[in-house]
């Protein structure tokens, strides 16, 4: 890493760790933090799909695994009654596996065709969740108490979430710190050998293989690993609404977790989490269009895709460089 | 002659169409083989099917004794039977250091998990690819454009490069499909010299396709020559310019004769 990255680097993480809790507690703003703590898990989900475009598929299927890291969380939390903090690496493992399985035979799709089969995916989670007595159908799985006490060796790491004065914002620097680690990984994977073997895939499978490449277990790897992602951030959104249904993530969700990564540049590790904090406030800014608004976002966003097809990103890099 | 590949029979049927038809022919150790024949005779059929592209339909390809058939390409690619394509095949947006550094994969050491890391091994092996690659950048004469991004190469250069990734794998087998297409006179003549040197430097024993008549009687130590899929002649190259069904093959097509 520069001295200039790293700079980036520490400036990030002070707005969001001291800048952010500062400056909505000085203005008041309280409902800020609901509004970031969302933008920080949705561009957890938004990597993972930034992953599988890496390897040269579109996935419009996060929803599915965000609705099944939920449900996964609550299930567990609510009728086994397992700490939070241990559901949520079982919520991300269990995405992986379900990803891993579906995987094998679909990511020999390629373009349009796995694209349309992750779609279908996000509609079938969402059936399945109605169909299953563990889920609860319709009604959903409600009343999930708030996460626990985390500690290890009798030292308390995380205090009782239901004991805090303000749970918004520990649930806002847990999000920020998953969100951190997410980011890290992924930038980790994409300057290790790792991304530039997924890069090949992304550019010709065929030469990929004939250069020995396992290009299946590849793709198997870089799906599982999304979908890890959507997995979590599923289940830490359901801690903050205490609350799942089989409609907590829909079809729409999963389109827009592919925008995200579109709008924010598919060649930069930060792209989807700038996409998605422009296009989360964005539409919420387009709420003054009122039942226009629906339609100046759509406006918006092919205007821009036309104008910065590599993403927003691409602006401040005239090279054309990969970051 | 000891013979490190056994073509025995193979056959490719696509629905109606028998692409390659029970061919079978030895490939000895260290030799230069030239595929020859008309356009649509099977040529890149039947490599595809040595290097597992494409499963045969009947027969079986040996290496070194084994049976490599039905096996998945990169499992192939990974004992050592390595092939090029005859489309302009690379990795677009990576420059032409990056593309022969990725091809070194089939070499390295360590995990996916240790690059991950940044592992010593991974280190290391890191190292040994950016020096092999320099060396084969040498060695094909392409220094002038290491770090020229793939896309915007010429076809000349775009064949070389092709090879590039092929020699980075450390074949035993490279199967060359038309190495020479794109190529002016001068270029060919440069690519066949680099062919030589990589069998006679190298060891690596050569499987080349090829429509460049001058080129394949010069780089050749044996020929075989394919027509609708079957293989209608074998020798060294003075016995193939004067075997009857190969001169009425190629009269009997558009392609160019196959005199000097
Ligand atoms: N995937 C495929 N499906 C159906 N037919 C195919 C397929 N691949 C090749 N063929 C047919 O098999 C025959 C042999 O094709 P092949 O590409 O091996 O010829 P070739 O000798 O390499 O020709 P050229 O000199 O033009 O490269 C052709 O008739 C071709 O149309
Ligand atoms: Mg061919």
């Amino acid at each position: 890493m520069t001295t200039k990255n790293l700079l980036g680097l520490g400036t990030f993480l002070i707005t969001v760790f001291v800048l952010v809790p500062v400056g909505i507690s000085v203005s008041g703003r309280w409902d800020f933090y609901y509004t970031l703590t969302s933008v920080a898990l949705l561009s957890i989900g938004a990597a993972g799909v930034w992953l599988t475009f890496y390897i040269g598929r579109i996935n419009i299927g996060q929803g599915a695994y965000a609705l099944i890291g939920g449900y996964v969380s609550a299930v567990l939390v609510v009728k086994a009654d397992v700490s939070f903090w241990l559901t949520l690496p079982l919520a991300g493992l269990f995405c992986t596996t379900v990803s891993v399985l579906i995987g094998l035979p679909i990511l020999r799709l390629r373009g349009v065709y796995f694209a349309m089969v992750t779609l279908v995916l996000t509609e079938v989670t969402r059936l399945s969740a109605l169909a299953l007595p563990v889920t609860n159908g319709a009604k959903g799985i409600t009343s999930i108490p708030l996460p626990g006490e985390l500690s290890i060796l009798g030292l308390t790491i995380i205090p009782d979430f239901a004991t805090m004065q303000n749970p918004k914002l520990a649930f806002y620097l847990l999000a920020a710190f998953l969100m951190v680690v997410s980011y890290a990984v992924l930038w980790r994977i994409v300057n290790s050998r790792l991304g530039h073997l997924c890069r090949s895939l992304q550019q010709n499978e065929e030469l990929a293989a004939s250069i020995g490449v396992n290009v299946a277990y590849l793709r198997v790897l870089a799906y599982g690993i999304s979908s890890f992602y959507g997995g979590i951030a599923g289940a830490v959104f359901v801690a903050i609404s205490q609350s799942i249904y089989p409609s907590s993530f829909v079809v729409t969700d999963s389109v827009n977790f592919m925008l995200y990564c579109f709008l924010g540049g598919l060649g930069y590790v930060s792209g989807p989490m700038l996409g998605t904090l422009l296009l989360y406030f964005g539409w919420n800014l387009l709420s003054v269009a009122k039942e226009y608004q629906l339609l100046v976002y759509a406006s918006v966003m092919i205007a821009l895709m036309l104008a910065v097809p590599n993403g927003v990103l691409s602006l401040f890099d005239r090279k054309g460089d990969r970051k | 002659m000891t013979a490190i590949l056994h073509v025995n029979g193979i056959t490719k049927r696509y629905g109606g169409l028998t692409a390659v038809n029970k061919v079978s022919f030895e490939v000895a150790k260290g030799e230069i083989l030239s595929v020859i024949g008309p356009n649509g005779a099977g040529k890149s059929t039947l490599f595809k099917l040595i290097s597992s592209f494409v499963p045969a339909t009947e027969g079986e390809v040996l290496f070194g004794g084994e049976r490599i058939s039905d096996r998945a390409p990169h499992k192939v690619a990974r004992l050592g039977v390595v092939r090029t394509f005859q489309e302009t095949t690379i990795f677009r947006s990576m420059t032409v250091r990056d593309n022969i550094i990725v091809a070194h994969h089939l070499r390295s050491k360590a995990s996916l998990l240790g690059f991950f890391a940044g592992s010593r091994q991974a280190r290391a092996d890191e190292e040994a690819f950016g020096a092999s690659a320099d060396d084969i950048i040498a060695f094909l004469c392409l220094d002038a454009i290491r770090d020229e991004l793939a896309s915007n190469l010429p076809q000349g250069h775009l064949r070389a490069l092709g090879m590039a990734i092929g020699l980075a794998t450390q074949p035993t087998v490279l199967l060359l499909d038309e190495p020479f297409a794109g190529m002016n006179h001068d270029e060919t003549m440069k690519m066949v010299a680099n062919v030589r040197r990589l069998r006679d430097e190298r060891g690596v024993t050569v499987l080349l396709v090829e429509h460049d008549m001058p080129a394949v009687m010069k780089i050749s130590d044996r020929i075989v020559v394919i027509n609708f899929g079957e293989k209608i002649a074998e020798g060294t190259p003075a016995e193939i310019q004067s075997n009857p069904r190969v001169i009425e093959a190629y009269l009997g097509s558009e392609d160019a004769a196959i005199g000097m």
